[in-house]
């Protein structure tokens, strides 16, 4: 609606009055217990799950166990290996995604978590991808606390 | 439970661009068809309730322009969900069991045109985990495509069902990609997103869509035949898309339990899926057999508003029961990534 509201009519001149129309969230999130402890030890360069009353482990963590509502027991490391679960292949990435070549998107359950984790994966060609191959995160040099902490995965032992 | 009815239900054509109108313009023709056709004179509607999107137009609160359609002077009583307008339907049946009001008008509208959509969706994801990697609805939708595959499956039943897709879109006027494809071409076609082709993603779409609910003894008292809504329930699922089954659905299968929707004949079902693989997992959810007609209509795959494509899905059921073409029929509708959360309206003609 504003696009329109911004458009001049016609011949009008200079005299009709206008606005830019900035989007924005001029907002802070408060990550909480939970999700911020996720993102300070991703900083460190470590990656830790929800433990759940079943023993199950959530990664990435919630503060609830997502089954059943309960609270979380605590959070424990699990390790930055794991397997793709279920992945697709952009071929052609747009400006707004985390990697500028053809890349995977994949589900990945990391050893020790018992959820996947949505992330990019590094490789070739969609046909070095498959349900079941073996992935390590790898870290970005300068970590802030951000999920994009994590750069990517790659296979493990290399493309 | 209150009986209540589909009395009426109105949709606009479905288009890439509906530059020449706004939200309230669109809307306009949609809601004053609904509500011609349902009998009820206007001011005699008792409860009005719309679904719409702010992420859309970019927009806070942008549903309150879309009053405007609907006149709310003097003041009606008014609701909203920022759902697909199927929401606002359930959310309409639950306020016409309270038994002081009879009629209802449910309206939803989306112009997906506004902005990049499937970039935009992705700022509705989780903030923490999920919208700073901008993981777009076609990728998500992909993912789900592979888990279904990984299942047992093959892109053969796919190529059959946007086959049968497109050749009753081509045959709906309301539709917007009309034309045909045979199961043949569709495997000859690139992907878009590996496993998904473009023909198994959504058009972009404006659009909106109405309906009039009406209870009771009033219902009974209109000339034109009716879909009584037998049942409807909705359910969701965790919001992490790691932490659930993508290769099946269990929140549909749930809800069309509650609904009572499970092991009942069927002729006609309207299946709110915008991917093409989202039909396979919510028919295998709701078990429907060879003698249902599925998505008559042509889908979501061939016309997506968003916020109105799931209530259209409802308002096609019912108009198949109205028409006569189905005695009974099933509306469902999604939201959220990866079929996420689902509603199934079970309805049936007679009195």
């Amino acid at each position: 609606m504003s696009n329109q509201d911004n458009k001049s009519p016609a011949g009008s001149g200079s005299s009709i009055l206008e606005a830019p129309n900035i989007l924005e969230f001029p907002f802070s999130r408060s990550t909480g217990p939970v999700i911020g402890e996720f993102m300070t030890r991703l900083r460190a360069g470590e990656i830790v799950g929800a433990k759940t009353k079943s023993g199950k482990v959530i990664v990435p963590p919630t503060e609830y166990d997502p089954e059943t509502g309960e609270d979380i027991e605590g959070l424990v490391p699990v390790a930055s290996t794991g397997v793709i679960t279920t992945w697709c292949w952009v071929a052609s990435p747009t400006s707004k995604h985390p990697m500028d070549s053809p890349f995977g998107w994949a589900l990945i359950k990391l050893d020790g978590a018992d959820t996947a984790m949505l992330h990019c994966v590094k490789a070739n060609s969609a046909s070095e991808l498959s349900v079941g191959k073996k992935v390590v995160a790898r870290f970005a040099e300068n970590r802030v606390g951000h999920i994009k902490d994590i750069s990517y995965f790659e296979l493990q032992g290399g493309n | 439970m209150r009986d209540v009815a589909v009395a009426s239900f109105a949709q606009s054509q479905s288009v890439r661009r509906a530059d020449e109108t706004n939200e309230v313009e669109m809307l306009m023709p949609v809601v004053a068809e609904a509500v011609a056709e349902s009998g009820i004179p206007k001011k005699e509607i008792e409860f009005t309730i719309s679904g719409s999107c702010d992420y859309l137009g970019g927009v806070p609160f942008a549903f309150v322009s879309g009053l405007d359609a609907v006149g709310a002077w003097p003041p009606i009583s008014e609701s909203h969900v920022e759902m697909d307008g199927a929401w606002a339907l359930y959310e309409a049946w639950v306020r016409l069991q309270h038994g002081d009001i009879d009629t209802a008008l449910v309206y939803s509208f989306g112009k997906s045109s506004l902005g990049n959509v499937t970039e935009v969706l992705s700022q509705q994801l989780d903030p923490y985990y999920l919208a700073p990697l901008w993981p777009d609805t076609v990728s998500l939708a992909a993912l789900q495509a592979r888990a279904w595959l990984e299942d047992g499956h093959s892109d053969k039943e796919i190529a059959e069902i946007v086959s049968k897709n497109r050749l009753n879109a081509s045959k709906n006027q309301y539709s917007q990609i009309r034309s045909q494809i045979s199961p043949q071409e569709y495997l000859e076609r690139p992907y878009r997103v590996d496993p998904l082709r473009i023909d198994d993603c959504p058009p972009i779409s404006d659009g909106a869509s109405a309906i009039v609910l009406v209870a009771g003894d009033r219902a009974r008292s209109l000339p034109q035949k009716l879909a009584w809504i037998k049942g409807i329930d909705h359910r969701i699922e965790p919001h992490s898309i790691g932490a659930r089954d993508l290769s099946v659905s269990v929140s549909t299968r749930l809800a069309a339990q509650k609904a009572g929707a499970i092991g009942v004949e069927v002729d006609v079902c309207e299946i709110h899926a915008p991917f093409s693989y989202q039909q396979a997992i919510i028919s295998e959810a709701l078990g429907l057999g060879a003698s249902t007609d599925i998505n008559p209509s042509g889908g979501a795959l061939c016309a997506n508003p968003i916020m109105a494509a799931g209530l259209i899905r409802i308002g096609e059921a019912a108009q198949a029961v109205m028409d006569g073409r189905a005695k009974t029929a099933i509306g469902h509708a999604t939201a959220g990534p990866c079929l996420q959360q689902n509603l199934v309206c079970l309805l049936k003609g007679g009195n």
